[in-house]
């Protein structure tokens, strides 16, 4: 099972004739994602060999998607062109659209949130600024490193990119059902709460580990999320106890101001929701691992 | 990025909100022809990226030029909550019969824009919120509609804003609002919107926050930039493309990744307390990549911070494979040698994940006196921390 994206995924790449498209693609190959095409619109008829896979460009999610079946996308796109990227994935229905490009000023992403909204959010948005997601060893959407975890029963969902690669390689043993990287900007389309509910429903996953850092008050939203409905074992983890006030530590969105956004506030709140809080990322990977054992 | 007061009001009157008249000086002296062309009276504001300027004095009523001179010089160089006043604005004086509240902002819990409005404007809308929350209206706004006339009623009536002034603050609104979007701002605030004794609407004070991420599209927003204010520290770092936050402590860090740094800081504090209370004394994302030259820039930016006593490279192999990151290294502190840099301070590396072993063998062989590894984050940052309290 896993959770947003499965072995049957169907994978296309906005900006995969781009360096870093080009790149990753190449990367979610390897790993076994079944990447069908990419969408450029000057480049719309040809292909594109990546070690000897030949990859169709279309012109358009639309079209991509009617020759492909393609469920999911993955975009690439710089910064400036994000967002009529994902406008054109959600006019083209397409049921998963992963985000990875950072630096989209905030303006932008509102409004391509927004217009999911208004057409009904059939598609669902990861990211952005966002390493995407994977479900080891059957498919692999963003730029997460495939080879660093296994298959298991643990799901992960986290704001920071590189804290997601620390946990998965810390319980490397056990693996992962599906790790998810949901961004650390002020607005992002799939939240904690979307990807805890998610987990919770998964046959596949055991226990959820949530990676959360300072800003905004998402972590306590999804406190009271997993007080009223998740039943299994959640350990959290927040990043950023020690930064001061008024500075932005590197997410647009990582940001203390007065007394919200703290990592302790986040942290009593977790905790007053019966997870199990690590005071560091390897402490958090040693409580996932008691609790797995019982 | 915050801007002063009198940014704010550029701004505002640049997208026609009416605004008043008034200049930026930066010596006493330069206030008393200021005065006399706003008209021989004026209020003399200090120009500072704090709130509670009033309480704190940095708000006078000058009553003709002198009397601003002698203003000015009190304001300037004063201390508001740790900000020093290098600027102060003279603004026209208002007839001021009623004080409201108007603001635009990001509501990142539910992921769109919020508009909030108040006619108990004037005071902290902080304490307005708190202490009487019924007179602070919120109402969302769609980010794809934005504010259209209907929206700006709707928000007017929601605030029960007096018949006379709907009409004018219902303009203002939308004026606000093409500021907020025109300029990618995070935050536009006016307190007080006043309404003067022959009923104009002015936006008196202003707030507004910028979006750094759309610097692409708003050309103009760099020579916004407080240059004077920023640490020599974070302004090599910025020009140089770098991520880096100069804090208090003695222990420099390097780390790939916004949230993988944010924690080496945490556990840095943490076994800092086992070691004379030493903390992080920075925050420096060299990112996914961690080439070579990345890694040698951070480094001179952390070895040319005199607080730093030892320093702590925190990298986790993911895509850039860790043997990569330790010829970063090792060319790094070759190439900051050639340029002559004192390279004295002790590196305490922590490389885990992809290719660990192979990027700690190319350290172990690089045997450089000042490299010493740690194989897990805990021990490292407990390391660091004891060599920066020596």
């Amino acid at each position: 099972m896993a959770i947003f994206l499965t072995k049957e995924s169907k994978v296309i790449v906005q900006g995969m004739t781009g360096s870093e498209g080009q790149k990753h693609t190449r990367r979610m190959l390897a790993s076994g994602t079944n990447i069908v095409g990419g969408v450029n619109p000057r480049k719309a008829g040809t292909t594109v060999d990546f070690d000897g896979t030949e990859v169709p460009v279309f012109g358009t999610v639309k079209e991509a998607m009617e020759a492909t079946g393609a469920d999911v996308t993955v975009v690439f796109v710089p910064e400036k062109f994000t967002k009529s990227a994902v406008i054109e994935a959600i006019d083209a229905e397409i049921p998963l659209a992963v985000v990875i490009t950072e630096g989209i000023a905030v303006h932008d992403t509102a409004e391509f949130w927004a217009y999911a909204g208004s057409k009904g959010n059939k598609t669902r948005i990861v990211g952005p600024n966002c390493p995407g997601l994977i479900t080891p060893g059957q498919s692999n959407a963003g730029i997460i490193p495939a080879d660093i975890t296994k298959p298991g029963r643990i799901g992960l969902v986290s704001k920071s990119g590189t804290l997601t690669y620390q946990m998965m390689y810390e319980l490397r043993d056990l693996g992962f059902s599906t790790c998810v990287g949901i961004g650390g900007d002020p607005i992002i389309g799939t939240t904690h709460i979307d990807a805890l509910k998610a987990f919770e429903a998964d046959p596949d996953t055991d226990l959820i580990v949530m990676i959360g850092e300072i800003g905004g008050d998402a972590e306590e939203r999804a406190a009271d999320f997993i007080k009223a409905n998740v039943t299994k074992p959640v350990v959290g983890y927040v990043a950023g106890f020690t930064a001061p006030e008024g500075k932005t530590m590197g997410h647009a969105g990582a940001i203390v101001s007065g007394s919200s956004g703290t990592a302790q506030a986040k942290k009593e709140a977790l905790e007053a929701a019966g997870v199990k809080v690590g005071k560091t990322p390897s402490e958090t990977a040693r409580l996932a691992r008691e609790l797995l054992a019982g | 990025m915050d801007l002063f007061e009198y940014q704010a009001r550029d701004l505002f009157a640049k997208h026609d909100v009416p605004v008043l008249a008034g200049e930026v000086i930066d010596t006493p002296e330069a206030a008393r022809e200021a005065t006399e062309r706003l008209g021989g009276r004026a209020v003399v504001k200090a120009q500072v990226k704090t709130g509670g300027r009033g309480k704190a004095g940095g708000v006078k009523l000058a009553s003709d030029p002198d009397d601003a001179v002698e203003k000015a010089g009190q304001i300037l160089g004063m201390d508001i909550k740790g900000h020093t006043v290098h600027k102060v604005m003279l603004a026209q004086t208002a007839d001021i019969a009623e004080e409201y509240y108007v603001s635009f902002l990001l509501d990142r819990a539910n992921r769109t824009f919020l508009a909030m409005a108040s006619v108990e404007g004037g005071m902290d809308i902080e304490e307005v919120a708190a202490t009487k929350p019924e007179a602070l209206a919120k109402i969302p706004v769609d980010a794809v509609e934005g504010v259209t006339e209907a929206k700006a009623r709707e928000i007017v009536e929601a605030a029960k804003f007096p018949a006379d002034v709907a009409d004018g603050i219902v303009d203002a609104v939308q004026k606000l609002w093409t500021v907020f979007v025109k300029e990618d701002a995070l935050l536009v605030e006016v307190n007080p919107l006043v309404k003067t004794g022959d009923g104009r609407i002015i936006a008196l004070d202003g707030k507004v926050s910028l979006d750094a991420n759309a610097e692409f599209r708003q050309p103009d927003h760099a020579a916004l930039e407080d240059k004077a204010a920023a640490n020599p520290l974070e302004a090599a770092a910025k020009a140089k493309g770098l991520n880096y936050v100069k804090l208090d402590g003695q222990v420099g860090i390097i780390g790939n990744g916004a949230g993988l740094v944010m924690s080496t800081l945490d556990v840095v504090a943490y076994a800092g307390e086992n070691h004379g209370g030493v903390k992080p004394a920075n925050f420096l994302d060299i990112g996914g990549g961690a080439s070579a030259e990345v890694m040698a820039n951070g480094l001179e930016i952390i070895l040319g911070d005199p607080d730093v006593k030892s320093v702590f490279v925190n990298v986790f192999g993911g895509i850039t494979a860790c043997d990569a990151v330790a010829n970063g290294i090792v060319q790094a502190l070759e190439l900051l040698k050639s340029k002559g840099e004192d390279v004295s301070k002790p590196l305490v590396v922590r490389l885990d994940g992809n290719n660990a072993e192979l990027g700690r063998k190319i350290l172990n062989d690089a045997d450089h006196p000042l490299v010493q590894q740690v194989d897990t984050m805990d021990g490292a940052a407990e390391r660091a921390a004891e060599l920066a309290a020596k």
